[in-house]
């Protein structure tokens, strides 16, 4: 099939990418460039001077140690919440799979939290597990479990964990599902017949045919705990107790509002961008490598 | 090796979708039956049910001396070769074919052995390291025969294997899967719509419609003594001339075209009837004897001609041998061996036969 258009000049196809390159630039360079800018600027306490300093502000950055504790922090949340949201999602995903009475109704229901914005889970989770309001919460004290995520840093960070779990399971479900969908059901079968049960074509055939689809979600699901969860974490925590749920990116939103140092929250800023730009790169080199059988 | 026996097999799909009513049959052991229809009448849901992929309604299905009814696919010591061969695309042709020995834990060296040997016999050896993708379709379906092959199992199962395939690659694997079935010695039951496949593989043919078994014959005998009009019209290539007919006189039928004999020791009929002729089976003659004839067009197939026209009020196909006589728009006459006259019961569809 012919895909390529023909232009007759080269002025219409630049034309027409016009819009695009427009949009591109005003919401993606111009702030960017802004946000390089403003990392090499230093303004004083008072806002009433700002001077060029170059990379002070990165050293600054690379010399406190709360920083790494941030992207320690970032890194436990990302692994836990990539973790859980894709093993769960594909373990639901399965179950789906099998054409099992009521299916409509069971996606349609695992799909539902997909549609809810992240403050509002972040609020949905906090009805449940604050400790002097939740259901929840209530419950598991009644058990003798002690709880309390408004003191203790590692209840903290494990409700905020559930919270963008939950809030993820169904993007990752959707693209298991039809990833589990495409696999031809021959193939399965010439595995049934093979010899091979339930479990083993699982680990065997299905995973690797799904492979594909799992690093893509990775790449996703980080980014995700990266960036999407700030309303999570502004809803339910901001960051506490004592900065165990911060992460990078509310350390960013921390520092530039809050803290009123913009310099060093812009240079937090271009360093999560970059960061981005290499997990994109990554992920786009491994696709163009080894695409879908 | 073992036979294949089905006793009143039902499968009635969700939905109350009734795709095999009451089949019973026997493939003898070392047998090649070939299960032939048009498609959707049921063939590949009774060979899933054999495979155990599809549960059966009701009936049973005995594997050798084993009611298999209840035994998972991989315990029925069964091999499928599917239509899209539903090879595993991420595992090389080498794996591919030792999958199921692995799972039964055969031992390495053994595996290596029976992959070699299947791999040669398939002619595949220089392909083991690579991935299906990068095969062509014809060396795809060898992969899939030679995953079946290893297993050594007692039955073959084969659904539609050869229609992804272009024409000419279909015939020389449609040999080879015979040649293979000799020489293993196996039993096969392979479903297929193209009855030139079902007649050059087969020595027993079930012919299926609307999920019930038409007849069960060697191919000549289904092609000779066709059991219904359905089959009749189904094999053979161009298709059976059919029209009404009414028997006048013992061993007489009154057609469109005119007065036909028929061998009245085989059929008994009475009344109003259906007459098949295949077009293979009629004559033009040069004397007045005969039912007037004129070809109104001519296909030239080069070994024979088809000549199409009208028998009286009913359109039929007539075909010839070639030769340099000119027929179009040319009055002939067409005589009928009596032999080669089919009569079926005008609403039953059932031959007539005796
Ligand atoms: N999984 C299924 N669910 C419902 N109906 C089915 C299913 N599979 C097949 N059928 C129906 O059963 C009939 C027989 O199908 P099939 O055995 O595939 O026919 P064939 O192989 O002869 O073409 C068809 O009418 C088909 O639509
Ligand atoms: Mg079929």
């Amino acid at each position: 099939m012919q895909k390529r258009a023909i232009f007759g000049g080269k002025t219409l196809p630049y034309l027409l990418l016009l819009p695009q390159l427009f949009v591109v630039g005003v919401f993606f360079y111009w702030p960017a460039s802004q946000a390089v800018w403003q990392s090499f600027l230093l303004e004083d306490a008072f806002g009433l001077n700002t001077s060029f300093v170059w990379f002070e502000n990165y050293k600054e950055l690379f010399a406190d140690a709360g920083y790494y504790r941030t992207m320690l922090t970032t890194g436990v949340f990302a692994i836990m919440v990539a973790g859980l949201s894709l093993s769960l999602a594909l373990l639901l995903a399965v179950q789906a799979d099998k054409s099992i009475h009521g299916a409509g109704v069971y996606k349609t229901l695992l799909i539902w939290p997909y549609a809810v914005a992240p403050a509002v889970a972040g609020v949905l989770w906090i009805f449940m597990f604050q400790p002097s309001l939740g259901v929840i919460a209530h419950a598991m004290r009644n058990f003798g479990i002690d709880w309390n995520p408004l003191l203790n840093g590692n209840d903290a960070l494990l409700l905020v964990v559930m919270a963008s779990t939950w809030k993820q399971i169904s993007y990752n479900f959707l693209f298991f599902l039809a990833g589990l969908q495409s696999i031809p059901r021959a193939v399965i079968e010439a595995a049934a017949i093979d010899g091979a049960s339930r479990t083993r074509r699982f680990w065997t055939i299905i995973l690797p045919l799904l492979s594909p689809t799992v690093f893509f979600l990775v790449v996703v699901n980080i980014v995700y705990v990266f960036f999407d969860t700030f309303g999570i974490i502004d809803a339910m925590t901001q960051g506490g107790p004592s900065k165990a749920t911060e992460t990078l990116v509310y350390k960013v939103f921390f520092d530039g509002r809050l803290g009123g140092n913009l310099g060093s929250s812009a240079a937090q800023s271009v360093i999560l961008m970059v960061m981005v730009v290499a997990l994109t790169a990554v992920q786009f080199r491994f696709i163009e490598r080894k695409v879908a059988y | 090796m073992a036979s294949v026996e089905l006793t009143n097999i039902k499968k009635v799909y969700p939905g109350n979708v009734e795709a095999v009513r009451d089949v019973s049959l026997t493939v003898p052991n070392g047998s090649f039956t070939v299960l032939l229809g048009p498609s959707g009448c049921g063939k590949s849901t009774l060979l899933r049910m054999i495979a155990g992929l599809e549960t059966i309604t009701s009936g049973t299905c005995k594997i050798g001396e084993r009611v298999v009814n209840e035994i998972e696919p991989a315990e029925r010591d069964i091999a499928m070769v599917f239509q899209n061969y539903a090879l595993y695309p991420h595992m090389s042709v080498y794996d591919n074919m030792a999958y199921g020995l692995k799972n039964r834990g055969t031992p390495k060296s053994e595996i290596e052995k029976r992959v070699r040997e299947a791999a040669a016999l398939l002619a595949i050896e220089d392909y083991l390291t690579r991935k299906p993708r990068a095969l062509s379709g014809g060396q795809r379906q060898r992969v899939a025969m030679g995953r079946a092959i290893v297993r050594e199992p007692q039955v073959f199962l084969f659904d539609e294997p050869l229609s992804n395939l272009d024409a000419k690659l279909r015939v020389t694997m449609r040999l080879e899967i015979k040649r293979l079935h000799n020489r293993l010695n196996a039993t096969s039951i392979f479903v297929t719509h193209d009855q030139v496949e079902a007649m050059t593989l087969a020595d027993q043919v079930v012919v299926m419609n609307a999920g019930k078994i038409e007849q069960i014959g060697a191919p000549g005998e289904v092609y000779k003594h066709p059991a219904s009009r359905f089959v009749a019209s189904f094999i053979g290539a161009p298709a059976m001339n059919l029209m009404p007919g009414r028997i006048a006189e013992a061993g007489s039928v009154e057609t469109p075209g005119g007065k036909l004999p028929f061998d009245a020791k085989r059929f008994s009929a009475s009344g109003e009837v259906e007459v098949g002729i295949r077009p293979e089976d009629i004559r033009t003659a040069d004397g007045a004897n005969g039912v007037p004839f004129k070809a109104e067009l001519v296909e030239e197939l080069g070994a024979t001609r088809l000549l199409h026209g009208n028998f009286g009020t009913t359109p039929i196909i007539v075909a010839i041998p070639a030769s340099g006589t000119q027929y179009e728009s040319k009055e002939v006459r067409l005589t009928v061996d009596p032999a080669a006259v089919h009569l079926f019961d005008r609403t039953t569809g059932r031959s007539l036969a005796r």
